[in-house]
Formats: structure tokens, sequence, C-alpha cells
């Protein structure tokens, strides 16, 4: 599939922000947090640039950006108007939240846990327009949804971290949970490239109804069309190891140490700067994540241009 | 709306005879050409005769070969969109631009309120769907509504445009929900296939497979056998 750096950068940063929205809410109503003027001003102002700035983003690939707002009517069938819902509920918990914490100097808890409940939920509908779509094997699986589901909760803790970090917030709970939100979506995108090594369902002779070794002799066109451009995306091994390793290494595991190294060591500059540098290894790492995530998913109608599987 | 209809009263649809198509592209050209100022037109052309042409069609013909050695054979498939009965091109829309009709089955777009999210043509296992990017909307087969209940034509021409140009009857139109029709059989004395059941779309369309050879493929003749009589005594004469 054609990785389009609008998706691209709406899934990465509407996750993270979701995800950072969510660890406020909860580590403010267990009191982990005091609800501080400028730390909350900050964190709230990156979560809504985070979550607000997604939603902006991935209007950029609509033919017809114009048109957007209807496509919050069909929430009874379809994910992706359900996550454009979701996304713009979880914002009026979450503004109420941001007012308590600025204005008033207080948590309100019960609009910080539906906050964070339904900003998990707006996630899971995310990882539900790619997990039910049939055509693409490796997105229809359950490691789609738990993978976005973990992403954000990991790159969400890491970002609370920092930020608690350089306002004097920062505690053990939250840093050890960041190290454990990492370590679980690290095992989740291991099993979601391991699930999807296995053997495709449709074959080129199931999707011409043709018995035997079936192959194709002459493509309808001579030039590309939209069909091959938007599902024939195809990486190079080359590339694709490339950008494994750097998910592994800059979005796990390089994250998992400066959160670690931040916790071990006495509060102070290095701990706060090992803190924050989390943060942009976790972003470069998720961006190749899912660049791959597109780029390395196939589909059946590329069967009909010579796909040996899908 | 995008949920889809409990029932259809017809199913229209296409079968397919991959035994009799000649890989003309007569049907691929002829939908271009009605669509382009039919009901979804214009079925844009960009760069048309530059060196990277690309433009939006209903149909395409692809060309196959299947098995291997004597029994190999060309097999020409056009494709084109099967009308699911699960079209979940319809259920993953999010504005409601694309439909199902509940009368006959076809699956449309609603050109007014396709925002161009391009979700549909990801759901479709088929690429029936393909996108304008000069209007910035999605496209598709509508089995030619403005030609088959168009009481301007004469009757015998409300068909698809595919199917009235086909020079070999290799394409026809009917209700498959209707046990008689001229589809039905076909599709029953034949034994039309789906094409990837395994997804469950449950397409409308049906694919007629290639009949199988009436006699094994004849060996070419050849002059190595030895030759008798007469024959026998020029063959060893010519062969000194």
């Amino acid at each position: 599939m054609h990785p389009a750096p609008s998706i691209v950068v709406f899934t990465v940063a509407s996750g993270a922000g979701f995800g950072l929205l969510a660890t406020l809410g909860v580590f403010s109503m267990l009191g982990l947090f005091a609800p501080e003027l400028w730390f909350g001003l900050v964190a709230f102002a990156v979560a809504f640039a985070l979550t607000g700035g997604g939603l902006v983003s991935s209007a950029f690939h609509l033919g017809r950006p114009e048109r957007a707002w209807r496509a919050f009517s069909q929430w009874r069938t379809s994910w992706l108007s359900r996550e454009g819902v979701l996304a713009v509920l979880t914002f009026i918990p979450a503004a109420l939240f941001a007012l308590g914490w600025v204005c008033y100097g207080q948590i309100w808890a019960p609009a910080g846990l539906a906050t964070a409940l339904l900003g998990a939920i707006t996630v899971h509908a995310t990882g539900m327009i790619y997990a039910t779509l049939k055509p693409i094997r490796q997105w229809a699986s359950p490691w789609t949804v738990l993978g976005y589901l973990a992403m954000a909760t990991a790159s969400g803790a890491v970002l609370a971290n920092a930020l608690a970090h350089l306002f004097g917030q920062g505690s053990a709970p939250l840093g050890a949970t960041a190290c454990a939100a990492l370590a679980i979506a690290w095992i989740v995108k291991v099993s979601y490239w391991e699930a999807a090594k296995q053997d495709a369902p449709s074959t080129t002779a199931s999707a011409t109804g043709l018995k035997g070794r079936v192959r194709l002799l002459e493509a309808p066109n001579t030039e590309s069309n939209f069909i091959m451009k938007e599902m024939g995306f195809r990486t190079a091994r080359k590339h694709a190891e490339r950008l494994r390793r750097i998910t592994h290494l800059s979005g796990f595991l390089a994250p998992l140490v400066c959160v670690l190294a931040a916790e071990l060591l006495e509060p102070g500059a290095l701990a706060g700067f090992l803190a924050l540098l989390a943060v942009p290894a976790a972003a470069v790492g998720l961006l190749a994540e899912r660049w791959l995530f597109f780029a390395e998913a196939k589909h059946t109608v590329m069967l009909y241009y010579g796909a040996d599987a899908a | 709306m995008t949920a889809l209809p409990e029932t259809t009263g017809r199913k229209l649809g296409l079968v397919i005879d991959l035994d009799i198509c000649v890989g003309c592209h007569a049907c691929a050209v002829n939908c271009k050409e009605w669509n382009t100022g039919g009901h979804m037109a214009p079925l844009t052309d960009l760069d048309a005769y530059g060196a990277e042409p690309d433009g939006v069609w209903f149909n395409r013909v692809h060309s196959f070969e299947a098995n291997d050695g004597e029994t190999s054979r060309t097999v020409h498939f056009p494709r084109s969109c099967l009308h699911c009965e699960e079209p979940a091109c319809v259920t993953v829309c999010p504005t409601g631009a694309s439909y199902k009709r509940a009368e006959d089955g076809i699956v449309l777009v609603n050109e007014d309120t396709c925002i161009g999210c391009k979700l549909c043509s990801w759901a479709c296992p088929y690429g029936a769907r393909e996108f304008d990017g000069d209007s910035g909307v999605m496209k598709k087969c509508t089995l030619c509504i403005d030609r088959i209940y168009n009481e301007n034509l004469e009757e015998i021409d409300r068909v698809p445009a595919c199917v009235s140009t086909c020079p070999a009857s290799a394409r026809h139109f009917g209700d498959f929900a209707d046990p008689d029709s001229n589809v039905s059989r076909l599709t029953a004395e034949r034994g039309g296939v789906d094409l990837m059941p395994e997804l469950g779309y449950r397409p409308v369309n049906k694919y007629l497979p290639p009949r199988p050879r009436a006699q094994a493929p004849v060996a070419a003749s050849t002059d190595q056998e030895e030759p008798a009589g007469l024959l026998r005594w020029v063959d060893r004469l010519l062969s000194r």
C-alpha cells in the first residue's frame, strides 16, 4: 500500500496525543501529578497540537477536504466515521480536564478518566479501520489494533514522562509505566511481523477462478494506473530491513534505555535530558514503523497485476 | 446510507464467459466511451497523449496463462465491479456517498457527497474503484444504470455498454434473483464461479470457466518414424 505521508504523520501524532492525554488523566487521578499551571499548559498544548494537528493532517489526503464534515455521519457502519466522531467526543472531557487544571488548579478526576477512556476507544477505532480490511492480509489481524493501542500508550507515556521531568514532577511509577508500555509495544510489533509471515489465502487462481498455475501474460494497460500506484507500492527488501532496524533501535530500545537511565540517575539535568531524548528517538522509530505498516502491506488486487501472493 | 439493504429485490449483474472472450478490449473501450458522458462522467484522462498517460476506467481486460505444457491456455479476463452482496466498499464509507441500491443491488457512488478518502478502494479486493484525481472523488462501474433503464433507447439496447458491444457474445446481463433468467441458467449450466470466494464478499457477477478441451492436443507430425515398403527402400537410398 502507498504510504501517504499525511496518514503516516496523522496516525503517529494522534496516537501520541491521545496517549499523552490518557497518561495525564490516569496519573493525575492517582494523585501522581499536581495541577501545576505551567506543566498543565505545556502538556495540554502538546496533546491538543498532536491530536488536532493529526486530524488536520489527515484531511490533507482527501480529494475534497471541504466536505470532510460529512465523515461524521456514518458511525453506524464505518470505523473511519467512528474514529472521527470519537476523536471529537474525546475533546469535550479533555477540554474540561484542561480547564480545571490550567484555570482552576484542580484535577477534575471524572473528566480526566473520561478523556483517557474515550482516547483509548478512539485509537482502537483507528486500528479497526485497518484491521477490518480483508483484502490486506497483514492488517486483518488482532495485532493491528493491539499495535495501535500499545504504541499510542507507549509514545504518550514517554512524552508525559519527559514533560514531568521538565517540570519536576517525574516519579518512579511514571517511569516504570513508560518502560512497561515500551516493552509491551515492542512485543506486539514483533508479533505483528511474525503473524504477517503467514501464507496468503488468496492466489491468482482464486482471484481469476482458473485452475492450476496461473500467471499474468499481459496487463490491461501499458502505463501505471490508480490501482497500481495506490495498492502496488513495493519496498526493496534492503530498505525494509533497514527501517525495521530503525524501528527496533530508535522506536523501542533507545527510549527504553533513556527512560530507564533517567529513573536510575539522581533527579537533575542529566536525568531530565535523557527523559527528553527518549521523545525524538521514539518519534523517529514510530514514523519508520508506521511507514513500513503501509509500505509492506499487500493488497489482493495486485494478483491481477502479476503479484505471486496477497 | 452505507448500511446495506437487508435484501435486494433484483440482483442485476453480469456473466462473463472466459471460454469465449477473445481479449479484444472492445468492452473496456465502449465502457469508457459511454461512461465518460454517463452517470459518473467524466472518466478523466490525465496526460492522455504524454509520456505517462493515466485515467479512470471501469473495465480492464487482463490476459492470463493457466496451467503448464500441453494443457496450458491463454485466458482473457475482463475485470469490473462485481456488485457484491457484501460490499465492504459501501460499509467502510464514512460519508454515505457509497451505497447499494435496495431495488436492484447496483453499487453506486454519490459524487456530490464523496470526500475522496479512498478507503472504499482499499476495501475492494477486486480493484473495481478508481479515484479521479481531477474531480477528487471515487468512480466506479454503474452497470450502466443510464442505459438499462433508459426508455429513449430501443429495448434491445437497454443493456450495459460492455454487453452490447461484445463481438463474441462473451458477456451477458440479467437478474440473478430470478432462477430462470439467462444469467442464472448460464451460471448453473456452466458452473459459474465467484472470484476470491474466501473473502466472503459474495460477488453477484459470475465468471464461466473455460470449457475442458474436447480432445487431447495432437502432437505435431514428424518424419522421424521408419517408413515401410517402397518408401523404406527410397529412404535408405537417400540416407546414404
